[in-house]
Order: structure tokens, then C-alpha cells, then sequence
């Protein structure tokens, strides 16, 4: 063994060059306080080596980077645990670099002969930020896709340069493949190989001019080995059992839904360490956002570079530390402002609530049997009856219509109902209500509508209200065939254990009770003047009737306000069918809820 | 720079436990973060294929009488990692009715090292343009040179409504003497 650990060290110089490693002299003994440069470096490997891990299933382009991720995060083997990792390791490295320059600057390692190496450590710290900006994107989910785009619009008003400079970081005037292309190889590329050639050059600079060591000296000079490396190792562990906490108790990093640009998403924020200067771009307004943006951050960064500058004179390294803990002190300010507001406003928490109900949403329906199209899993949202349907109906629906009290997405209009409230629509409930003589002139139903004083609403008050127990048995029966016509889903089980009653249902209905003097029931009636009751709150009549409610089928010249939503181009054919199908209560349903 | 030599021997025994504290630290920090990533990376092990199923390939009408291969694509739902697509090429067969009126189908991949394998029209009978391995036209190796271990894979067929070819797609591992279904 020593025969071949001599040949190998005479052919590589290997002993000589740990003993330099190992055996650096730190005056006055190992300490806890220089341990921040070690924690960087190793959360730095541990991010080269998770990312390299991360990109064997990660695939930057529009239609498959928010595929991938939600891949490793939800179907790989331990993908959420290594993405988690990758994810918080980068928290803390933002954390450690302001603890680091921290510790440089109080201790006055920053001053001659080491401002070289200052401005390296300053030229890593943005570089670390700017991988810290640039994966934020890498999901291409709603979070990072609209920070990226206020990020990336603050470059863009850059003086002169600013709108070219925008466009070749996005590669385009659009934010698509392209984008995620060039920020994948700025991070997992061009970044992370200046970072790695500056800390070799930041570790030699530190090893040329030593450590400077903190005053007054406590114990006699040790070597960095055992001793430091030791310390370095517990801290370097203690920071791997706080992320390791994190990656668990949160089971990863978030993913949120696909980046759309046609849905809205108020819920868009930077990462919690770029929330001050988040916050910092609310007081300046209009043109002065430059200030904000460019302007004072420049300010501030070129003061810390000019530190060893200033530190030549009598009072400036009390200035410079004061400095640096004023910029602290603002960052934290500001950040603890811009977490306030946002916890106090109602309309972000909602955002926040809905931007987690989507992310949940679009992996039930990406482990649904039709799974994630070619197309992209930010179709699965748009084609969503659940995600789509409320929406649709509160914008063009819930002026006159509502939705269990409230206009789909549970906002109370303040104009009171014109039209039924639509919610179960279809059901034996929905229509024992529309046929019971108490409720039929409620605002339930017609009540707020012009048929409140029409054919239908009197029958019901005036013919049903009166009816035997003979015939209110047949009457139950009705509402069942009625409602058998919509087959439903949720009444599917129902409707087949009492076929009998449904069949008895339909005599009633074309006999006793009337139903078929004016309304039409599965034969062609030319003279009906009513809604057609063949195949009731079904998928297809439902589409229809909102299609063009004034079709002689439904209410002809009878309609009451109801816009011709097909016809007149208010809606697709695709919207109409999503509402109707949310409507009914139709959509996809993982097993686990069914 | 400035190197120190070893410590004094009186510290010996608190060095020894720090060095070996130091080492085992040391070691979990390297060995960590490419763990991590381990299961993520045998994942695609605990995949099984999803083919094997019988497929639709053409319609009885679309192979003539003549006993010429025909080349036909094999469209079939496929999973590829997080997309799914329904009914797309996954792949290719040969069909071809015997003297006997069977029909017979055979993978166009290479049991070899997997090309695609030509039909020659001229000869008759398949070769494989990466390695000359040459079969005749029942897919058995024509060649005692070949370098296929193995003549082309068979698939099984079955007439379906007596106008429909379905064939139970599948691939086989290369390179052996034996047929044994990719899983």
C-alpha cells in the first residue's frame, strides 16, 4: 500500500499539495466564525451535483419544462426529495452569502491587501443571485413565469441598452422555448462555471494573503486541519439537516400551475429574498422606477465596492460596517412591509389560495387516464370544466344567474338574481324546487325573470298547489323521468335502480299532467310554445340551450333577456360545452375522491 | 502562505478523535448529495413496457394475394414520460400471406443490434443495411455469415371481424440467440 501511495505521490505531487491544504495556519486558532466560506462551497457541490442529478429528467422548452418538473416532482422515484434538495440548498446559499459578507466586513478581511478578493466575493454574490433568478424559471409554472417577466421587464428599462438587452435574455419579445433554453444554460451552464473559476480564484487569493484572523487572538495558532476542518464539517452538517428538514416536512419545493400568459395571476412574487426590492419599486411610481429598479440597488452595490476604499480613512470601516447593517436593516424593513401587505390584502390571499387549488388540480388531472397531451399540461387547465366553468359563468352568467347563492366563484354580486339559480341543475332536487308552487316565483327561480309572470310559474301556483296525493305521487314520478333526461352521472345509480318509476314518470307526463299541452317530449310537437323537454338539462340540450336560448325549442320569442351565447360569438363551443359540463357537475374526479 | 508542522504529541489523543470526527463528517458530506439523487436515476428500472398488447395494423383487403411483404406502421397509444400520446407510429411490421394463405407478420427491427431492416424486392428477401445480415422471406437467416443470432422476431397475428390484421407488437432484446420480449 505504501509502495504504491509513494509511486503515485511521486508522479502527482499529491502529499505535498494536502499538507498546503491542510495544514494553512490560522492565528489564534479555529473558529466558529469562519465557517461561511466552507457552507458556500459546500452548498455550491451540493447544487452542481443535485442540478447534474435534476437534469437527467429535465427538459427546458414551453411544452415540456413544467412537464419534467412536475415528472420528478410527482412520478419519478425520490425526484421530489433530490428537487427538494436543490431547492432549499439554494435558500440557504443566498442566506450564507449575506452571513459571509457579514463576517468579512465586521472582521475586516475586505481591507488591503485582500480587495481583490473582496470584489471576487462581490462578483460571486450576484452571480449565485443570478442563478438563484434564473431557476426560478426553470418550472416554467405560473410563480416563475411572471416574476421572470417583471424581472426581466426591470432590465428592459435599462437606459439605451435596456430593450435589446431584454430581448436577448428572452430570446425574442415573447416568453417561450427560447427563454427557457437560454436561462437553462445560463444556470446549469455559464453560471455555475464562472462561480466555479471564481471561487478557485477567491480560495487561492484567500491562501496567498491568509486568514484575517479576529482580534484579540483567544487560544495559540492552529492548523485549518483537524481543528477548522472539523468545524467546517458540523456546520456543513447542520445546514444539510436544516435543508434536509425543509425537503421532508414540505415533501419538496412548490410547483404551481403552468405558466399561462392568458390567466391572470395576481398570486406573482420573487423569491423571498428579492421581496425588498420588490417592495422597494412600490414607491417609486411611473417613470421614477428606474430609481427604484436601477438607480439606488446601483448605489448601494458600488458603495460596497468601493469598501476597501473606504477604509482608508480614520472612520471607515465604522462606516462601512454601519453601512452595510443600514442596507440589512432596509432589506429586512422591506421585506417584512412587502409580507404584510400582502397578508393583509385580501385579494392576494384569494390569488394565493387559487393559485394552490389550480397546482393541486392540474396534477389530479395530469394522473388522470388521458394524462398530459403533447400540447402541453397548461391545456389540462384551459380544457378543465371545474377550472373553466366557474370562471365563465361569473364573467357572463352571473349577472342574471347564480350558482348556489354566489356567481361560481364564490363572490356575491351586488345586483340581486334575474334568473334560476343554476346550481344542480337537472337534479330531482333542483326541479322538485322549480315545480313546487312555494318556490317556483322565488329568486331561485323565476322569480327576478320575466316568466315569473308566464304560463309556467301559474300552473305550478295555481295547478300543482292543488293537486290530490294521487297526483303528487305522479308528480314525483315526473320529476324522476325529468330528470332521468339530463343523465347525470351522480344519479346514474338512481336512475337504473327505479327505471320502473321513470318509465311511469313519462307516461304522467305526456298524460295526466299536462306537461306535453305545451311543452314538446320526445315527439317532433310543431305547436309546442315551451322549452323542449326531451333529453332536460342533458349535455347536449344544456349546449344548446345556452347556444341560442331562443331557438323555438326553448323559448322562441319568449326569451327573456338570455343572450344567444353560440350564436352571437359571446362564447366558443368549447366554453359553452365546459360550462355546461361544470353545470352538471361533470368533471374529472380522482379515485381517491369518487 | 504559511504552513505549520504537526501538532505538538501531547494534544495527540483529542487530535486523533477530532481527525476521525473530521473524516466521518467529512465522508456523509460527500456521499450525501449524490445519494440523493440515486433512486430518481434507477427509476426507469422499475418501468415495465407497456407493449405486448394485440394492435390493429391494417385491413385484411390492404395486403394483396401475392405473397410480397408489405411494410405496415403499428399505431398505438404510447406513454413517453410524462405525455401520453393516443394512436401514434410506435413502430413497424412486415406482413405478408404465405403460400398457405396465413399471414404472417415480422418485426422490421434488427434482432441483431436493431436497425431497420430493408425488404428487397429484387432478391426476394430482407437485409439489414448496418451489418449485412441477410433473411429470407420467412424471416429465418438466409446467411450463414449473418451476424444476427437470430432470424427476424414473428409477431403473432389474428384475423379480427375477417377484415382486420391485428399483430401483438413487441420488441425483443438484441444481440441474443433467443426471443426475449423487451420488458
Amino acid at each position: 500500500m505504501k509502495a504504491l501511495l509513494d509511486w503515485f505521490d511521486h508522479r502527482t505531487g499529491a502529499r505535498k499539495l494536502l499538507h498546503e491544504a491542510l495544514f494553512e495556519n490560522i492565528p489564534g486558532g479555529a473558529r466558529w466564525r469562519y465557517v461561511w466560506g466552507s457552507m458556500l462551497t459546500f452548498a455550491f457541490s451540493v447544487q452542481v451535483i443535485t442540478g447534474l442529478l435534476l437534469w437527467t429528467s429535465y427538459n427546458p422548452s414551453s411544452t415540456t419544462a413544467w412537464e419534467s418538473v412536475y415528472y420528478i416532482q410527482h412520478e419519478l422515484w425520490g425526484g421530489w426529495f433530490l428537487r427538494g434538495v436543490h431547492h432549499y440548498t439554494a435558500q440557504f446559499m443566498t442566506l450564507l452569502l449575506v452571513l459571509h459578507l457579514m463576517q468579512v466586513v465586521i472582521d475586516g478581511a475586505y481591507k488591503a491587501p485582500r480587495e481583490m478578493n473582496f470584489w471576487f466575493g462581490l462578483i460571486l454574490f450576484k452571480l449565485v443571485l443570478a442563478l438563484s433568478l434564473t431557476g426560478y424559471l426553470l418550472p416554467w409554472d405560473q410563480k416563475g413565469f411572471w416574476a421572470t417577466k417583471v424581472a426581466t421587464n426591470i432590465a428592459g428599462i435599462t437606459p439605451v441598452i435596456g430593450p435589446s438587452l431584454q430581448k436577448l435574455i428572452i430570446g425574442g419579445t415573447d416568453y417561450g422555448h427560447q427563454t427557457l433554453s437560454r436561462f437553462f444554460a445560463l444556470h446549469a451552464g455559464i453560471l455555475p462555471l464562472l462561480i466555479g473559476l471564481l471561487i478557485v480564484g477567491h480560495i487561492y487569493l484567500f491562501r496567498r494573503h491568509g486568514i484575517t484572523a479576529k482580534q484579540p487572538l483567544r487560544k495559540r495558532d492552529a492548523a485549518f486541519w483537524p481543528d477548522q476542518v472539523l468545524k467546517d464539517g458540523v456546520a456543513c452538517l447542520a445546514l444539510m439537516a436544516a435543508v434536509l428538514f425543509l425537503v421532508i416536512r414540505t415533501r419538496g419545493g412548490e410547483l404551481g400551475a403552468p405558466a399561462d400568459p392568458t390567466e391572470p395571476f395576481s398570486a406573482a412574487r420573487p423569491e423571498w429574498y428579492f421581496l425588498f426590492l420588490f417592495q422597494l419599486l412600490k414607491y417609486f411610481p411611473g417613470t421614477t422606477e428606474i430609481i427604484g429598479a436601477i438607480i439606488l440597488p446601483g448605489l448601494a452595490a458600488t458603495v460596497v465596492f468601493l469598501m476597501p476604499f473606504i477604509a482608508r480613512w480614520r472612520l471607515g470601516h465604522t462606516f462601512n460596517v454601519c453601512f452595510l447593517f443600514m442596507l440589512l436593516g432596509i432589506a429586512g424593513l422591506l421585506t417584512g412591509l412587502a409580507l404584510r401587505q400582502d397578508g393583509r390584502d385580501p385579494l392576494f390571499l384569494a390569488s394565493e389560495k387559487d393559485a394552490e387549488a389550480q397546482a393541486q388540480r392540474v396534477v389530479e388531472l395530469a394522473q388522470s387516464p388521458t394524462g398530459i397531451p403533447p400540447t402541453g399540461a397548461v391545456n389540462l387547465l384551459r380544457n378543465d370544466p371545474l377550472t373553466q366553468g366557474p370562471k365563465i359563468f361569473a364573467k357572463n352568467c352571473a349577472s342574471c344567474h347564480r350558482y348556489g347563492g354566489h356567481d361560481g366563484l364564490g363572490h356575491e354580486p351586488t345586483d340581486p338574481p334575474s334568473a334560476p339559480d343554476l346550481k344542480g341543475i337537472g337534479t330531482r332536487a333542483w326541479i322538485s324546487g322549480f315545480l313546487d308552487p312555494q318556490k317556483i316565483v322565488s329568486s331561485n327561480y323565476f322569480g327576478g325573470s320575466r316568466h315569473k309572470d308566464g304560463k309556467m310559474a301559474g300552473f305550478v301556483q295555481k295547478k300543482v298547489s292543488q293537486y290530490s296525493n294521487e297526483q303528487r305521487d305522479q308528480l314525483t314520478k315526473v320529476i324522476a323521468a325529468l330528470s332521468a333526461e339530463a343523465n347525470l352521472e351522480s344519479q346514474k345509480e338512481l336512475d337504473a335502480r327505479e327505471s320502473g318509476l321513470i318509465e311511469d314518470g313519462r307516461k304522467w307526463l305526456r298524460s295526466e299532467l299536462g306537461c306535453t299541452d305545451c311543452h314538446q317530449f320526445r315527439v317532433k310537437d310543431e305547436d309546442a310554445t315551451a322549452p323542449d323537454l326531451t333529453g332536460y338539462g342533458s349535455k347536449d340540450w344544456l349546449v344548446r340551450f345556452i347556444s341560442n336560448p331562443a331557438h323555438p325549442d326553448f323559448y322562441g320569442k319568449k326569451n327573456d333577456r338570455m343572450p344567444r351565447y353560440a350564436d352571437d360569438g359571446v362564447l366558443t363551443e368549447a366554453q359553452i360545452s365546459m360550462v355546461a359540463d361544470w353545470l352538471r357537475g361533470e368533471w374529472f374526479r380522482p379515485l381517491a375522491e369518487r | 502562505m504559511s504552513t505549520m508542522p504537526h501538532p505538538p504529541p501531547d494534544d495527540n489523543r483529542r487530535d486523533f478523535f477530532k481527525k476521525t470526527s473530521a473524516i466521518v463528517a467529512g465522508g456523509i458530506l460527500a456521499a450525501a448529495p449524490p445519494l440523493a439523487g440515486v433512486p430518481m436515476i434507477l427509476d426507469p428500472l422499475r418501468r415495465k413496457s407497456d407493449a405486448g398488447a394485440f394492435v390493429r395494423v391494417a385491413a385484411l383487403a390492404a395486403l394483396p394475394n401475392d405473397g410480397v411483404p408489405r411494410k405496415f406502421a403499428v399505431l398505438a397509444d404510447r406513454r413517453d414520460a410524462w405525455n401520453k400520446f393516443p394512436r401514434t407510429p410506435v413502430g413497424a411490421v412486415y406482413l405478408r400471406r404465405t403460400p398457405e394463405g396465413r399471414i404472417e407478420a415480422l418485426n422490421v427491427v434488427c434482432p441483431h443490434a436493431g436497425c431497420f431492416i430493408d425488404f428487397l424486392a429484387a432478391k426476394p428477401g430482407y437485409f439489414c443495411p448496418c451489418h449485412n445480415s441477410a433473411f429470407a422471406l420467412d424471416g429465418s437467416i438466409a446467411d450463414a455469415k449473418s451476424p444476427s443470432a437470430r432470424g427476424m422476431d414473428s409477431l403473432e397475428v389474428e384475423v379480427r371481424n375477417e377484415t382486420e390484421i391485428w399483430v401483438r407488437y413487441q420488441n425483443f432484446e438484441a444481440g441474443k440467440k433467443e426471443k426475449i420480449p423487451l420488458a
